[in-house]
């Protein structure tokens, strides 16, 4: 490494206070200085902040924005999740590869650009799309990505690669990114005008105690999809035990398919970060983290200005709003690619400058959080609502919705419809009505809540979105008929083994033995049997898996199962030749290689019927 | 008197080590010998079927298309399929190739080791040779096996406890001391 | 003396002391949870799910999960026996496991849980992962296609040696461990007596010279199954004291 080189990770180091619990921020840092953290990077790291190098090596390894071996100055990353497929991400894929010379996972010989595939970038709205760098590229085609390949490498930079912004925030100064909102309904709550301040003045008019028995009155319920009543998480948190308490708002959607938070980090920032400062009232905490996925990069610089005008509108910083004693600020924290961050105890991780490994529980968030203290982690969306039922009152927002699911949901909408996009919606709509809303006329599938969530058919559309019948995060991705449910499922699990930490054995196991499972059924090599084996496999991993992650990513194989059996056995050949072998073994693949290196085909085993056997 | 069970045996990829096991049981042998005829088997030299087998024992893995073949014949030929030992269970040392492209195995075996006088750099290529497999797989993998023996090799003991067993249509209940991977 | 309670566990009432995991006081009772992961002398880890019990219904690791007053245990049913099976199941095809010439063969933890549930092959289908050795040191052999991410070596490293040796690196099914060096163990301050070795459960950290001391027929494992000495009412020492 150069003396620069050196010398720059010693200032970033500096810059952190060379403090380990900001390893995340320093090794984002250097990545983006230097084009890699290398060994010899780890090694200064690990040198500055007095921690074992392996420490560091065992973050920098975990997230997928970090390398160790230099990347190109420029790095396209295409999300090749399910919709983005749907919409031709494939074409877009072969259109830049053939205009720039190198394969996915490569970088050009002069280090100028890498090409590598995201899993989820949070706009399946506007697929397909990708990242250059930070700034993202919507609504791609081959003749545009041949465009945009020209023009990299031409410039070698992204500074000058968008042209018209999109609507909305999108343009301002700050951002100009030419991502659309895509907004389709505005609802009372979230997606509503709102004043600055007007939440936060009539909390801190209140006592704590009373915040919290708002909440409660309200039956505000955490938006993330697991519905826990938000006012008894800010309950435990204030009663445990210890004088330091923290917030942390949970925006790091990473699920294929969800991109609400997206949206309200673009037109409500000001909604979100008023949220935690009234959480960080009630709770008594003095610091709050916003974590912001590294997909999102783009709205750093904003998100960081509007922290920096509530900080000059005396909403943040010591004695808010001129409430005696109340001290609150909020940090971002910026993420680096790892879905597994979504789950609040990997998240706390990641925000302590360690692997996104999910923590072992109990104790409880609540209980024993950041840093060992009691910290309430929630949704962006949740904490949207708990300014505004601090403006409105409990009783206006517990008005709306049904009986056990109080509020509006904001829905992300992609797939196979006319109108995808964000739709703020009272709980309470049925699923046919919602088709209807987004133009989706032949709807034969949809993936509710996710990859993590159940992809359910037609006889479950008059199912209703609420926490007591149709749960869900808030995401649908809808799919005609004529798509192959299947191969959904194979690209879902694709996903999760991606994005596993590792830690337990189902979860790091398992997924990757359903997924090879689809693999094979998908080639042609089912067996009946199968079927059997992929639903106790998906039961074994749902219960034995450590955190959310692994108890959920079975689900897509096991409701396909449950609504979908046909499109599995349509899957299995009734005669296969060179019986007794079993379905599942490829003979001719296994004896490929060994053909290719003989130079002839086998004399024992040819083809049936010019088919795989 | 009827006719006595025929058990048939083979081995695969595999060392032969568990054939000397089935040898193993010692003066047992007469006993087994009063229970069934051997057909198709190394211990007899019969190279063909010459019937239906209650019981085929399969010792090693699927290293090349022959083992496939010879694993097939057995599978067709057979009420029950054992397989017999580590190598049949999950490929064995064999296996140890797996974690490696298949031209690498190749090139060091005929090319590169440290041993090789191989001058043309051909590999042996004649006609006669069976095509290796991509990897070893374990025969379960290949067609349904009945029941597995562990060991390398299972004990005289085990093989004699589940023969028997099944000989006399008893399920094959083995005690802890006879499940042994090693 | 701490407080008491009772608890139930497959219908037994067990007394547990405050403080104590489900594992903790069913060792105490002389009931064997099956384990992988936990190991007495180091704070538990949750990893590997073996001793995944239900509690009141719900599936909680045993070794991480507080034992609570009048709670309902389930531990060893038919359904919990065959998802343990099939964890360990799923460990010996994620990794290449080789016990005919595996030093540890007898003494293995891994191997000794599939003897105890009668394992004779695994219903997945072996992966052949491509892993990494390194015989860097003098003493100590790193075997990762062993490796069964357990952790042990982790902990003990940091809460028992003191030191940083091992940790994580990679995630999914490309997580490995990882040496405190640039790449070789040599290049650590690892010591062939550290307690960090002794820990392994599989034949990932050895000592060298030290193989096949105890002969075939006297091994921990070839007589009486693992979690035999708890079932006797030996339990191992509490847990982190």
């Amino acid at each position: 490494m150069s003396a620069q080189g050196a010398a720059h990770i010693k200032a970033i180091c500096k810059a952190a206070g060379n403090d380990p619990a900001r390893l995340m921020d320093i090794a984002i840092a250097v990545q983006k200085q230097l084009g890699a953290v290398s060994d010899t990077a780890i090694d200064l790291i690990a040198t500055h902040l007095k921690i074992p190098r392996v420490d560091v090596d065992s973050l920098v390894t975990f997230y997928a924005f970090f390398s160790k071996t230099p990347k190109g100055r420029v790095i396209i990353r295409l999300c090749n999740d399910v919709v983005d497929q749907m919409n031709g991400a494939a074409e877009v894929a072969a259109a830049l590869e053939t205009e720039l010379g190198i394969r996915f996972g490569e970088t050009s010989p002069d280090g100028a650009i890498s090409l590598e595939y995201a899993p989820c970038i949070g706009l399946s709205d506007q697929a397909p799309a990708a990242l250059i760098n930070d700034v993202p590229v919507t609504h791609l085609d081959s003749g545009k990505a041949r465009h945009l390949a020209q023009l990299l490498k031409r410039e070698g930079t992204q500074a000058r690669l968008v042209k018209t912004f999109g609507d909305g925030n999108n343009a301002h100064d700050l951002i100009r990114s030419m991502v659309v909102n895509n907004i389709r309904e505005t609802g009372p709550v979230i997606l509503a005008p709102y004043t600055s301040g007007s939440g936060l003045k009539k909390a801190l008019a209140l006592s704590p105690a009373e915040v919290i028995r708002d909440i409660k009155t309200s039956r505000l319920r955490g938006r993330g999809g697991a519905g826990f009543p938000t006012g008894m998480k800010w309950d435990f948190t204030r009663q445990a035990g210890g004088d330091q308490r923290f917030i942390i708002c949970n925006a790091d959607e990473g699920e294929p398919g969800t991109f609400k938070d997206r949206v309200l980090m673009t037109e409500c920032p000001d909604l979100i970060f008023e949220g935690m400062t009234i959480a960080g009232y009630a709770v008594g905490a003095a610091e709050g983290i916003f974590y912001l996925r590294a997909e999102y990069a783009y709205l750093e610089k904003f998100l960081t200005a509007i922290l920096t005008q509530r900080r000059k509108a005396g909403q943040l910083g010591q004695t808010i709003c001129g409430k005696a004693g109340f001290h609150f600020d909020i940090r971002l924290q910026m993420g680096a690619g790892a879905y597994v961050c979504g789950e609040e105890t990997a998240l706390i991780s990641s925000c302590e400058g360690r692997r996104g490994d999910p923590k072992n529980r109990p104790p409880f968030p609540a209980q024993k959080g950041y840093k060992g203290c009691p910290t309430s982690v929630n949704n962006a969306e949740t904490l949207c609502c708990v300014a505004r039922i601090l403006e409105c009152g409990p009783g206006w927002f517990a008005a709306m919705g049904t009986k056990g699911s109080a509020g509006t949901k904001l829905l992300s909408i992609s797939g196979d419809c006319a109108r995808p996009g964000v739709y703020e919606v009272p709980f309470g709509v049925k699923v046919s009505d919602l088709l209807k809303k987004v133009g989706a006329d032949h709807t034969a599938a949809i993936q509710v809540g996710g990859p993590s969530g159940r992809m359910i058919g037609p006889k479950e559309f008059n199912r209703i979105i609420c926490y007591d019948d149709l749960s869900t995060g808030g995401s649908f991705i809808l799919f005609n008929k004529g798509r192959n449910v299947v191969d959904i499922a194979r690209q879902f699990m694709d996903f999760f083994v991606e994005e596993s930490c590792g830690y337990c054995t189902p979860c790091r196991v398992g997924n990757v033995l359903l997924r090879n499972k689809l693999v094979e059924i998908l080639a042609g090599h089912g067996a009946l049997e199968d079927l059997a084996y992929l639903e106790e496999l998906g039961r074994t991993t749902k219960l034995a898996s450590r955190c959310g992650l692994g108890q959920t990513s079975p689900n897509p194989v096991l409701s396909t199962l449950e609504n979908f059996r046909p499109a599995y056995e349509a899957l299995f050949k009734k005669s296969r030749g060179h019986e007794p072998v079993l379905a599942n073994f490829d003979l001719q693949a296994a004896l490929s290689q060994g053909s290719i290196l003989a130079g002839r085909a086998s004399s024992i085993f040819t083809p049936v019927n010019g088919s795989q056997p | 008197m009827a006719a006595k069970p025929k058990v048939a045996t083979a081995s695969l990829a595999g060392c032969f080590g568990c054939h000397m096991s089935i040898l193993d049981i010692d003066e047992r042998i007469l006993d087994l010998i009063e229970l069934i005829d051997f057909d198709k088997s190394p211990i007899d030299d019969l190279k063909e079927f010459t019937g239906r087998c209650a019981i085929g024992l399969i010792e090693g893995g699927c290293c090349n298309e022959e083992n496939v073949r010879n694993l097939i014949e057995f599978r067709k030929h057979c009420d029950l399929l054992i397989s017999v030992g580590e190598c049949a269970i999950c490929g064995g040392i064999p296996a140890l190739r797996n974690t490696l492209p298949l031209q690498e195995c190749f090139d060091e075996a005929y090319k590169h080791g440290p041993t090789v006088y191989n001058p043309s750099g051909q590999y042996p290529n004649d006609p006669d040779l069976p095509l290796i497999l991509n990897k070893v797989y374990p025969c379960h993998e290949v067609v349904k096996i009945d029941y597995h023996l562990q060991g390398c090799p299972p004990s005289a003991d085990t093989i004699w406890a589940a023969l028997t067993a099944l000989l006399t249509g008893k399920p094959v209940q083995l005690p802890y001391e006879l499940i042994k991977y090693d | 003396m701490s407080e008491t309670f009772d608890f139930t566990l497959d219908g037994a009432t067990v007394t547990a002391q405050s403080g104590e995991t489900i594992m903790q006081a069913a060792d105490r009772a002389g009931i064997y949870i099956p384990r992988l992961c936990a190991h007495k002398e180091l704070h538990p880890f949750g990893a590997c799910r073996i001793c995944t019990v239900l509690v009141n219904g719900r599936p909680q690791s045993s070794c991480t999960q507080p034992a609570a007053p009048g709670i309902v245990v389930e531990n060893d049913t038919e359904a919990l026996r065959n998802v343990r099976k099939s964890l360990v199941e799923m460990l010996f095809v994620e990794g290449n496991h080789y016990c005919m010439f595996c030093e540890k063969s007898g003494l293995c933890e891994l191997q000794a849980l599939g003897y105890r549930f009668g394992l004779l092959a695994p219903r997945y289908p072996y992966q052949f992962p491509k892993r990494e050795m390194d015989a860097s040191h003098p003493d100590i052999f790193v075997d990762r296609n062993r490796c069964v991410q357990c952790a042990r070596c982790v902990r003990a490293s940091r809460e028992l040696d003191h030191k940083t040796v091992f940790e994580f690196s990679g995630r999914g099914a490309h997580k490995a461990i990882a040496v405190n060096a640039d790449a070789r163990l040599a290049d650590t301050d690892v010591n062939g007596t550290d307690r960090a070795i002794d820990v392994c459960p599989v034949g990932c950290l050895l000592r060298k010279r030290y193989g096949f001391r105890t002969p075939i027929g006297q091994r921990k494992y070839d007589h009486q199954p693992i979690g035999s000495d708890i079932e006797a009412g030996h339990p191992p020492a509490a847990v982190n004291g």
